[in-house]
């Protein structure tokens, strides 16, 4: 049993340098194969770390108090790299280390003395975000950064007003990255937030932020000239992934906020409550959209125009804007996405998008929404059924009130060589790693 | 608007959850006399409290929640935050009549906007100004009327 294990994952070794993590050179890793920690000495905590998942699947907890732990990604060695929201005495990105197998952290060490969400690993290198730029590191084989305080600055003068601020990146197989931009606005209104200011007509923020910019993943010191606004309309976005069967950039959306607020005539407590959706697209080069002109509604399962543009909350938006592939309930903050393309979990996961939900707070006075690891099955690149709660209990209380009460957030996700689920915490600087026990 | 109605009603019961315990605590103090003390000298009557929980709850509690504690990173909470119980009353009258482009307080930075609310009367701001200086764990002396009033004038 477990040499067909151990068989299988060297196998899923091979295969995985093309298919998990697409990109990562396999000549570049493969001497360090056998350093892989290997799935048969895992063990789940007694308490799932503190998570209700589906039957067989178990949850360590990896480490705890690290900071606020964004994006994170892991190596072909099993090494996991966290960016922080905030630098933690200088670090800004982690390196935790497992020395016995048994999918604890032993060690930590860092470097990059800035916060940021993005993190990613491609074609032998590790790229990271400020809220401003993007780095890469080379790694060596053993998937460590060769240069940590000399990285290689690929994306500059990203703009950044302290709103919808973080710059989370995704690559591509073509020598491409995508940076998202949010903008600095809840939905363009001249005046942000306050109660029936309309929407700027046509909205400026458009031009340099509200989409995903493309550049080129390994020329320097590019910045908006060089790159590409390759969708827009999109109001903020921080969790998105390349969807290597579809060939295809895949985003979440955070819809907009303060229907209720913004417009007390039009819109219920409740309704503000329920609207937009949370949204996912599947992007292609010149889509828009819509933000800030309409949002989706998902129970009328159409785009409806905006209020500040001269909508009622029935008017019908423009069918130039692209319809999402997937429609959540309102404000549950899709921090990140994952495409499961791992062996580990049962065959219903494969190809699957996995969605972390950072939570609610524009829910208020009703009870908050969220706070879970979400899944969708995919066929061919599409969405094939409707998405499910994967991971729950990160709140550590049954209902959220007020977001502060929240224990734990899920916000970044990653795959691990073997197929381990990771899934990182932004209030505590949690990182989990599910796997799955059952046959 | 019944169902509205219903909302603000759980909204209240979610509040009063949240002060009651507080209460609670203090009456089995074992030093009674100073536990009753602060809602004596601080708080105004109940009547102010009252008043300033209905502001609260129209005005506020979207973005605030109904702990007062804000939204990490986005809405700055209310609860503990030294802005909200210091000695500067203008201060706060100033940032419910004019708003925020996202504030640091506290060493943190809470990056979403603050509407303006010139259109609150000044008793109305001065009861939600002495609701949220006196609940949750916040103790702090009452906002009249005439303070807001003269903030007003000095700022227009």
């Amino acid at each position: 049993m477990k040499n067909n294990f151990l068989l299988s994952l060297s196998l899923l070794a091979v295969f995985s340098a093309c298919a998990q993590q697409p990109g990562d050179n396999p000549g570049v890793y493969s001497p360090e194969k056998s350093a892989v920690p290997k799935p048969a000495g895992l063990v789940a905590d007694a308490d799932n770390a503190g998570l209700k998942l589906p039957a067989g699947f178990g949850a360590i907890k990896v480490a705890d108090g690290i900071g606020r732990a964004r994006h994170i990604v892991v190596t072909q060695q099993g090494d996991i790299y966290v960016k922080l929201m905030r630098a933690v005495d200088g670090k800004g990105v982690l390196k935790l280390h497992d020395n016995n197998g048994d999918g604890k952290s032993d060690a930590t060490t860092g470097f990059g003395n800035y916060g940021g969400t993005g993190i990613a690993i491609k074609n032998g290198y590790l790229y990271a975000s400020s809220d401003e730029e993007v780095f890469r590191y080379k790694l060596d084989a053993k998937g460590d950064v060769i240069a940590p305080l000399q990285p290689e600055k690929i994306i500059s003068g990203l703009i950044n007003r302290r709103q919808h601020e973080s710059k989370s990146i995704a690559l591509d197989n073509n020598g491409n990255i995508y940076v998202n931009i949010g903008a600095y606005s809840n939905s363009c209104q001249e005046r942000d937030r306050q109660t029936g200011s309309m929407g700027m007509k046509p909205c400026p923020i458009l031009d340099s932020a509200g989409g995903i910019w493309q550049f080129k993943a390994d020329k320097l010191n590019q910045t908006y000239g060089d790159g590409v606004r390759y969708a827009t309309g999109l109001r903020n976005v921080v969790g998105l992934d390349w969807n290597s069967q579809a060939n295809q950039l895949f985003v979440m959306q955070h819809g907009r906020d303060d229907l209720h607020n913004i417009f007390p005539a039009l819109y219920t407590e409740q309704e503000n409550a329920d609207l937009p959706a949370e949204t996912m697209y599947a992007l292609k080069k010149g889509d828009n959209a819509g933000w800030p002109y309409i949002y989706y509604d998902p129970f009328k399962n159409k785009k409806i125009q905006s209020p500040e543009y001269g909508g009622d909350g029935k008017k019908e938006g423009s069918s130039e804007y692209v319809d999402p592939v997937v429609a959540f309930p309102a404000h549950m903050a899709p921090n990140g996405l994952l495409f499961y393309t791992g062996n580990m979990f049962p065959a219903k996961y494969k190809n699957g998008a996995f969605i972390a939900f950072h939570g609610s707070w524009n829910r208020a006075p009703l009870p908050q929404e969220g706070y879970y690891v979400a899944f969708v099955p995919f066929e061919n690149g599409k969405p094939s059924g409707k998405w499910e709660v994967f991971a729950n209990g990160f709140a550590g209380i049954e209902v959220v009130t007020g977001t502060r009460g929240a224990q734990h957030r899920p916000c970044g996700l990653a795959q691990g060589p073997d197929g381990s689920l990771y899934v990182s915490d932004d209030v505590k600087g949690t990182i989990y790693r599910i796997i799955y026990t059952g046959k | 608007m019944k169902q509205k109605a219903l909302m603000a009603l759980s909204a209240l019961a979610l509040l009063s959850f949240q002060t009651a315990p507080k209460k609670t605590a203090s009456a089995s103090a074992v030093n009674k006399s100073n536990a009753a003390t602060p809602a004596k000298t601080t708080a105004g009557n109940a009547a102010v409290m009252e008043r300033g929980k209905t502001v609260y709850l129209t005005q506020c509690l979207a973005c605030h929640q109904v702990d007062g504690g804000g939204v990490p990173h986005l809405n700055a909470p209310l609860d503990g935050a030294t802005a909200v119980t210091g000695k500067d009353k203008a201060k706060l009258i100033t940032i419910v009549i004019k708003g925020l482009k996202g504030v640091e307080l506290d060493g943190e930075f809470y990056s979403n906007a603050m509407a303006p609310h010139p259109e609150m009367t000044d008793q109305q701001i001065a009861d939600v100004l002495t609701y949220i200086r006196n609940s949750w764990s916040n103790k702090a002396s009452a906002v009249t009327a005439a303070e807001v009033k003269a903030v007003r004038a000095k700022i227009k």
